[in-house]
Formats: structure tokens, sequence, C-alpha cells
């Protein structure tokens, strides 16, 4: 079952035109890395893909299933503790208790902070309260755009068992990284060298 | 009809188009202000109570009435850009914007002026002279919103939203202001006598109505050729009508 | 579609639940709860210093004095509004949410307003005595700032939803929005007139409810899109 369809996309960033021709066919049970060197529009597919971009985007783009997406920007306020900020996450898409969310802190090991506001934490723990939300999501489609950025070790293979874990399960994923083939023969890759616009 | 339609969003045909259109426009408009200008400030009567000092009004009246106008045609782009998305409706919205801004300071400059024999002084907070203002910075914040986007095909969707915005509140502003008027002024000091201007003095104002009519469309035509060109430096039919190729 | 693909939080809950994030968000800084409150104090305190003391000089200008007052204080916290959002990528998860991001907006500014306009509305009472209005008027004053400044939070939300994506948009959304609230000035402040002269100040009140109803059906509308073209300029 294809989870998403896109077909001839072309995007265009400001006035300058960065991509074109891009198609893509995302299946459940797939696993894809788009690639290319800095500023090649990874990001800008990507959001364009996720939904968030509109302007500038051309072709056509159908996601077929609840989508998920963590980007750069954590998305949880400062002032607030992890509790709630995935208890009330804006993009939340389930009723989700206590207990559901305590869960989930203690798997990206941060039991005992479920009342630290936020702003309060490292970089890397602040990353590891956004990524807990994909514990807590019906999502079928997740993009994650460089998620490893600022994880220690732990934090990557703990990252990197969520997604085949979730790819296991009839999932998608589509993801970014400075890593080249992090998940070997697992993964497609989409190299966004090919689809340049001149 | 339709193939008209669609081709006034294609910027090559749009720019001959525009081209012809202000070929014959641009003359039969200078022409039909000369005649407003000469009829309205030599030939008309003066006015019985205002001397000849009630003429700017063939300068003051129709930049009003354009301006306000013109904030309508620049929201109706704006409509057209969102809903369809078509890039020649942001073209015509940034090139509106300022040429409606002027019309504006025109109207306000000329009615200081005209306010200084009449009332003796430059400013009165009259209904009127206040709903100009409050157009002007309506319209201000329309081209300073433009500016301050970095990029412009977002800024003219942001554009489109707040003229929308503005469309629906200047009447709303519009009667505000009136009532507030009414309310803090006695009625003596209201004047214009619109109502019994006579036909010797409504005509040349009529003319002149057009002739601005014109001038807007005019000015707002060729401002989006020369956005057209600028925004297809690259493409060949620039380079080819520039000689290039 | 599976059923794991459905909408699975009402829109009602996703509604409160934005209310209760913006809402908990603005209670944990208490600074930014006084702030329109201790400007609008400290400016009222500036008219009887510029004008003079004259009492009845001040309480004849006392509803226009309060209702600009207001007003400003309202404009400067509206900037705020979406900036955290914007900065802190919210906006874009708001955007991906099942449920129109117009309605989940319009709870995040409803938040906002219980903590800034809705508070004023209810001290303004003091400051008004502090310039000499009469008492007869101060019902009339509450009221007309409940509604009003839900009018201007609206008006301001859109305002701040067009320039998040720019720097320093501060003095752009001023230039924007002032012309905007026009209406609700003249309406609010008339209000007020005519209840210290024991007017009619009901028709004035409803007809800022008229404005309030009409900007809670079309402002949700406008803020939407413009979050959307703040997010593809960002």
């Amino acid at each position: 079952m294809s989870l998403l369809i896109a077909t001839e996309v072309a995007i265009e960033r400001g006035d300058r035109p960065l991509l074109r021709g891009v198609s893509l066919c995302v299946e459940s049970g797939e696993l894809w890395q788009l690639v290319g060197p800095n500023g090649v529009g990874k990001s800008s597919l990507m959001r364009a893909l996720a939904g968030l971009a509109r302007l500038g985007v051309e072709g056509a783009i159908r996601r077929q299933a609840a989508a998920l997406f963590i980007g750069h920007s954590s998305a949880l306020k400062r002032a607030l503790t992890p509790l709630d900020n995935l208890r009330l996450h804006p993009a939340c898409d389930m009723p989700v208790d206590d207990q559901q969310i305590a869960r989930a802190l203690r798997s990206v090991s941060l039991a005992g902070y479920e009342s630290v506001p936020v702003g309060a934490l490292s970089a890397g723990q602040q990353r590891r309260v956004a990524l807990a939300r994909l514990l807590i999501t019906r999502a079928r489609l997740w993009f994650l755009d460089e998620p490893f950025t600022a994880l220690d070790t732990a934090g990557c293979e703990w990252l990197e068992q969520q997604i085949t874990g979730h790819v296991a399960s009839g999932g998608a994923v589509v993801f970014t990284s400075h890593q080249q083939s992090r998940f070997g023969a697992r993964q497609h890759d989409l190299d966004l060298a090919r689809y340049v616009s001149l | 009809m339709w193939s008209f339609i669609h081709k006034l969003g294609s910027p090559p045909w749009f720019f001959r188009f525009g081209g012809s259109l202000v070929r014959w426009l641009l003359p039969l408009t200078l022409i039909l202000l000369l005649v407003g200008a000469f009829w309205g400030l030599l030939v008309a009567p003066p006015d019985f109570r205002q001397g000849n000092s009630y003429r700017i009004i063939y300068i003051h009246v129709p930049a009003a009435v354009v301006a306000l106008a013109g904030y309508y045609v620049m929201a109706l782009a704006g409509a057209i850009s969102l809903i369809w998305r078509i890039k020649m409706a942001d073209i015509a919205m940034k090139a509106a914007a300022p040429v409606g801004a002027v019309l504006t300071g025109i109207a306000l400059v000329t009615g200081a002026i005209w306010g200084k024999p009449t009332w003796g002084t430059w400013w009165v907070w009259d209904a009127r002279i206040t709903s100009m203002l409050i157009l002007f910075f309506l319209y201000l914040g329309v081209v300073a919103l433009f500016e301050a986007y970095e990029n412009k095909a977002a800024a003219a969707k942001a554009c489109a939203v707040l003229s929308l915005v503005g469309t629906v509140n200047i009447p709303i502003i519009y009667k505000s202001v009136d009532w507030w008027y009414s309310l803090h002024q006695p009625a003596s000091i209201k004047f214009t006598g619109e109502s019994a201007i006579d036909a010797s003095m409504l005509y040349p104002l009529l003319l002149m109505i057009v002739a601005f009519y014109g001038l807007f469309a005019v000015t707002v035509v060729m401002n989006m050729r020369a956005e057209l060109i600028w925004h297809h430096r690259q493409s060949a039919w620039v380079r080819q009508w520039a000689g290039l190729d | 579609m599976s059923a794991s693909d459905q909408p699975s939080l009402s829109l009602g809950a996703s509604f409160f639940r934005q209310f209760l994030r913006h809402g908990k968000a603005l209670a944990a800084s208490p600074a930014d709860l006084l702030n329109p409150l201790l400007f609008f104090f400290m400016v009222v305190t500036l008219f009887p210093l510029g004008l003079g003391p004259d009492p009845e000089r001040l309480s004849q200008m006392a509803p226009g004095i309060l209702w600009v007052v207001a007003l400003l204080a309202s404009l400067m916290v509206s900037g705020k509004l979406f900036a955290s959002d914007f900065e802190d990528g919210s906006l874009e998860q708001l955007c991906l949410a099942q449920h129109p991001l117009a309605i989940l907006a319009l709870a995040e500014v409803l938040a906002h307003w219980l903590g800034t306009g809705f508070l004023l509305a209810l001290v303004s009472p003091v400051f008004a005595l502090m310039v000499g209005l009469p008492i007869q008027a101060l019902p009339v004053l509450v009221i007309s700032l409940l509604l009003g400044s839900l009018c201007l939070t609206l008006i301001g939300a859109v305002g701040s939803a067009l320039t998040v994506s720019i720097r320093r948009g501060g003095l752009l959304l001023s230039l924007i929005i002032i012309p905007l609230h026009v209406p609700v000035l003249i309406f609010g402040s008339t209000a007020v007139v005519e209840a210290t002269r024991d007017g009619n100040a009901v028709s004035w009140l409803a007809l800022l409810a008229a404005l309030v109803l009409a900007s809670l059906a079309l402002a949700p509308l406008a803020i939407g899109a413009a979050l959307r073209i703040s997010l593809d300029n960002g």
C-alpha cells in the first residue's frame, strides 16, 4: 500500500528554482533517505512532502496516511514540563494519559525529568523529549529531518530501533541525515543531486 | 472569454497586451486630463460662497474617489491570487498599492490646501479627511508589509490577506468615523454641498474622475510591465524583446 | 484508509488542548501577564503630568485616555502572540494538526486574551478613578473594554500572524493594525463618554458586540491563512 505518492514535484525557494521532476512513491514498510549536498533542498523537499510548505511547490503530492513531522525545531514550550509539552502537543492526534507519556519519557531515558521545565534541559535532552512523540502517535508516515542531530550514541541507537520497528510494523519513514546509508540495505536512497534545477 | 482570461495569466502575452493598452490609453487619458482641467479650472463658474478656491475639487475629489476604488482593485487582485494562485494577480496587486498610496496622499494634501481658505486652518478632523488618512495608513501598511518579506511570493500572499482584511474593514471604518464626526461636530460645518452642485461644475468633475481612473489604469499597467520584465529578465521572451538574443 | 488514519481526537478536545497549552505557558511567566497592566498604569500616570492636574479636564478626557492606553497595551502584547510558536517550531506542528489551523489558532488567541485584555478590563476601574472618570461610567467602561479588547486581540492576532516571520516586525505590526483598530476605539470610547453623561451607552456597546462577533467569525480565517504564509517565508 502506498502511503505517499509524489509526482513531478518542483520546488523553488524565493525566486530560485531548487529541484524539479522529483517523483517518489513510498510504500508501507519502506524507509527512505533523502540524500544530497548541503543546500540542495533536502529540507525543502521534506517540508513539501509533509505538507508544510505550499508556496513554490508544484506537482502532485498525495499523502494517504496520517503524517508526523519532526524538524530542526523541537516545538517545545520552554516554560512547560516535558509532561505538559507532550500531552498538549499541537499536532498530537490521539488521546493520551499521563502513564503513556511517563512510559515514553522513560523510554528516552528521561525518567525523573517529568516536571522539570523543558528550558532547564540540555539540547540533547530536549531533542529526546521531541523524539518521544514517536511513541505517542498513530501516524503511519514519519518525516524526520536530521533526527540524529544532538543525540548521543545511546540516543542514536534508540532512534534507529524506533525507525526500524515502525517500518517493520507497516509504517513508512522518510528522513535526512548527514551520515550515508545508516540503515544499509534496508533503506532506499533518493539522490536529490539528480533533480537539481538549472 | 475563458481563453482571454487564460491569456491574461501569461507573462509575454500580458506584456504585449499591456503595451498596446498603454499606447492608446495613455494619450486618451492625457487628453481627458487636459480638457477636464481646462474646463474645471477656467470655464466652470466660480462658487458663490468659496469663489475660486473650490476649484481644487477637480483634483481632490477624483484622487479620493480613485484612491478608494484602487484599494478594492488591489484587494480583488489579492483575492484572485489567493484563490486561483495566478501570479499575474500578485503582480497587479503589487503594482496597484503604491499608485493608490500616492493618490491618497494627493487627496490629503489637496484637502489640506482646500481647508486653509475654507476653514482657515490646514487640518480639520473632518469625517472625510480622517477616513482618507486612515485609508492612507492602510495603503502604507500593504506597501511596508510587501517590502518587509524576504520571500516575494509569500509577500504577495501576505499583502493579499491584509488587503482583504482591510476591504472588510473599510466600510466599518468609514461608517464609524462618520458617526464619530457627527457626534462631536455641530452640523453647521457640514460642507461640500455635493447634492446641490450645479451641472456646469459637475460635468468637468465627472470628466476628471474618468481621467483619473484612466491614469490609475495606465500607471498600474506600466508598473506591471516593468515588474514583468524584471521578474522574467532571464527568460527568452524578455531577452528577445530587449534585442539581446 | 485504515482506522488509525481517522482523526481520533475531536475538534473540541484539540481546541481545549491548544487553549490549555498557551494558557499554561502564559501562566508560567507572570511577567507577561503583569507587563500590560503595568504599562497601562504608567501611561495613565503620564496624562496628568502632561495635561496638568485639573480634575475637571482630566475627567472630561478620561474615556479617551483610558481607551487609547488600552489600545496601546493590546498593541504592545499582540506582537508576542505567535512569536514563540514561530521560533520554537510549534507553528509547523500546528499546521500539521488534523484540525483546521484557523480554529486551533483561535484557541491560542482566546487564551492570550484571557491573560491580557480580560485582566486589563477587570482592573481598569482602578485606573479610571485615577483620571477621575465618573463612578456611574465604570460598569460601561469595564464592559466596553471586555468586548473591545477581545476585538483588538483578534485583529492584533491577524497582524501578528502576518508579521511573525519578519525580523523587527514590531513597528510594522503597529502600522498594519492601528487603522483596523479605529472602529473599536470609536465605539468603545463613545460608549464610555455616553455613560458619563447618562446618554445611550447601550447602543454603542451593542455595536462593539457586533464587531466582536464579526471578528470572531472572520479573523480566524485570516489568521490561519497568514500563519501558513509566514511559515512559507520563514
